[in-house]
């Protein structure tokens, strides 16, 4: 039965073995077809956890209300009321432990997110009172003259 | 059979079989997803009304996920469409519009800009875009290993250990909402902020968005208030036509948004 012609195919089985026994140990325990069939559902289950697990960083407005009380009653009060503190002073995750202060944007660039006038008839844009940034006081930040926390202008800063 | 005819049937039948069976039967959201089951099923719906292109929701989203804040890439981003009166389709979205649209000049890339008249400006809007969470996904179809995949909730997401980083599920979307990260060098996109969806909260970009123009919300529930809105109200959806059947619904779409 010694025969030239089975060796190469015994090569092949072994060569076909060893590579069943090494896929066995690289592939990790959770792959598998799991809910969405073969076409789309083929994965390692646990990397689920992974994106679960993946840290939040924006905490919303009202945690800060906590400790900042004054400024989230006053904000309350205003039009303003809609935007996040978060979105002018950064995700808040571990303030005020770390950091112990969070950042204040207070370039014009951000104010004028909202407030530069784009005449754009069918978008919610063309509904935000808006100025001029070349002609409305240039070259100061929008807060030297006006409190982001009570945008009203019966109180504004002079 | 004359060799006429022959041609002729077999053309016929070829046309037939590669035509796709969603152009011959028409679904509607709610019955695809009603009667399957409970459970959750996220889906997406921008309300392009209400849109200002403040940009907040690609800043939240950048922060929230962390990609990297200078790189030109993110996972959601809004787009600025102007039409002009001479029929001319204006768009752009400088850095993702990751701060906002400050000027109203169009930025056609390379430095150069277009000026557009305010009285020749017919319509304008804004259109948030984010990965759409196909039902049939083509870019986990064409990953050769795995590391991209569909969650029974419907989320697409990648497992950066397994990611290989072959750029297959980049042109393999129809939508381009991937792209390399430039840090962990795989595939990356938009997951609906899977980690706060999980724990009951919001995306990033739904909470920092100050105008409500985006929901998100659970399709396979009947009382949920998004899914009221696509089961009951006129919603479209980008690209139909590539029968990927995505998830996330616009209210006031325009022919012009591509
Ligand atoms: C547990 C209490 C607590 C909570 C909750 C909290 N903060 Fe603070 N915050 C502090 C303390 C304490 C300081 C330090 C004040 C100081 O040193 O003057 C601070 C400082 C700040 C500063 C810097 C003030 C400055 O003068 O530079 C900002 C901005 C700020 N917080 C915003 C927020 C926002 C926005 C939130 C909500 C997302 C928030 N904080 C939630 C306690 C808190
Ligand atoms: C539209 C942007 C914007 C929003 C929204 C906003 N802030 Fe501010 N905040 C600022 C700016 C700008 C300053 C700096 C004001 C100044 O220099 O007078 C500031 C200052 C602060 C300070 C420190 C300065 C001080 O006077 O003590 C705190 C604390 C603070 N904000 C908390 C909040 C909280 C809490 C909220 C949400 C309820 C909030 N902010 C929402 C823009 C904003
Ligand atoms: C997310 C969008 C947004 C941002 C960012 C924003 N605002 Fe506003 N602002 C509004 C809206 C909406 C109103 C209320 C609608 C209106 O009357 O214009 C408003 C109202 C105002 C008003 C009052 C106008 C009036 O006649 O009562 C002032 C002043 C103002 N904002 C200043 C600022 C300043 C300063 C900043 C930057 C620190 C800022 N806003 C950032 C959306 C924004
Ligand atoms: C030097 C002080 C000063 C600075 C700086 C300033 N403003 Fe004003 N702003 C005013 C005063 C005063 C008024 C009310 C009178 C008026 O309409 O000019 C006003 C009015 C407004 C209004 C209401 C316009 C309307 O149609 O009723 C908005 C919105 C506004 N400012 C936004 C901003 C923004 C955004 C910035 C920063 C880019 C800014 N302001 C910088 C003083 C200032």
């Amino acid at each position: 039965m010694k025969s030239h012609v089975l060796r190469p195919l015994f090569v092949v089985i072994f060569l076909l073995i060893a590579g069943l026994i090494v896929r066995h140990f690289l592939i990790p325990d959770g792959f598998g077809t799991h809910e969405r069939g073969y076409m789309y559902g083929w994965h390692n289950k646990n990397d689920e956890q992974f994106w679960k697990n993946f840290p939040v960083k924006y905490k919303s407005s009202d945690y800060c209300n906590d400790c900042h009380n004054d400024k989230h009653s006053s904000i309350m009060r205003t039009p303003h009321a809609i935007i996040q503190c978060e979105n002018c002073h950064g995700p808040a995750l571990g303030h005020p432990d770390s950091p112990p202060k969070l950042p204040i944007d207070r370039s014009r660039a951000q104010c004028l997110r909202c407030h530069y006038p784009l005449p754009y008839p069918t978008s919610g844009r063309q509904k935000i009172k808006s100025v001029d940034p070349d002609e409305h006081n240039p070259g100061t930040e929008c807060s030297s003259c006006h409190d982001p926390h009570n945008p009203d202008l019966e109180g504004i800063k002079s | 059979m004359n060799r006429r005819d022959f041609l002729k049937y077999s053309a016929k039948g070829i046309a037939g079989l590669t035509l796709p069976l969603s152009t011959i039967e028409i679904v509607s959201p709610g019955e695809i997803f009603a009667d399957k089951g409970s459970g959750t099923r996220w889906v997406f719906l921008v309300d392009t009304y209400k849109c200002t292109g403040c940009g907040l929701c690609v800043k939240a989203c950048k922060l929230e996920n962390e990609v990297p804040y200078e790189a030109n890439v993110t996972r959601t981003w809004v787009e600025r469409y102007v039409l002009t009166k001479d029929g001319k389709v204006w768009a752009d979205t400088p850095k993702g519009a990751r701060d906002g649209f400050i000027t109203n000049k169009i930025d056609l890339g390379e430095g150069r800009f277009q000026d557009i008249k305010n009285e020749d400006i017919q319509k304008a809007f804004f259109v948030p875009k984010l990965c759409n969470q196909c039902e049939y996904p083509p870019c986990v179809q064409v990953c050769p290993v795995g590391a991209t995949y569909q969650a029974a909730d419907g989320v697409v997401l990648v497992d950066r250990n397994w990611c290989i980083g072959c750029g297959y599920c980049i042109m393999a979307c129809p939508y381009g909402v991937r792209f390399f990260h430039p840090v962990y060098k795989v595939a990356e996109k938009c997951n609906f902020c899977y980690h706060r969806i999980n724990k009951g909260l919001k995306t990033a970009c739904v909470q920092a968005c100050p105008f409500g123009a985006r929901m998100i919300g659970n399709i396979r529930d009947p009382e949920d208030p998004v899914s009221k809105v696509i089961r009951n109200g006129r919603v479209g959806v980008i690209k139909d036509e590539f029968g990927t059947m995505p998830q996330v619904y616009y209210i006031g779409l325009s022919r012009e948004v591509v």
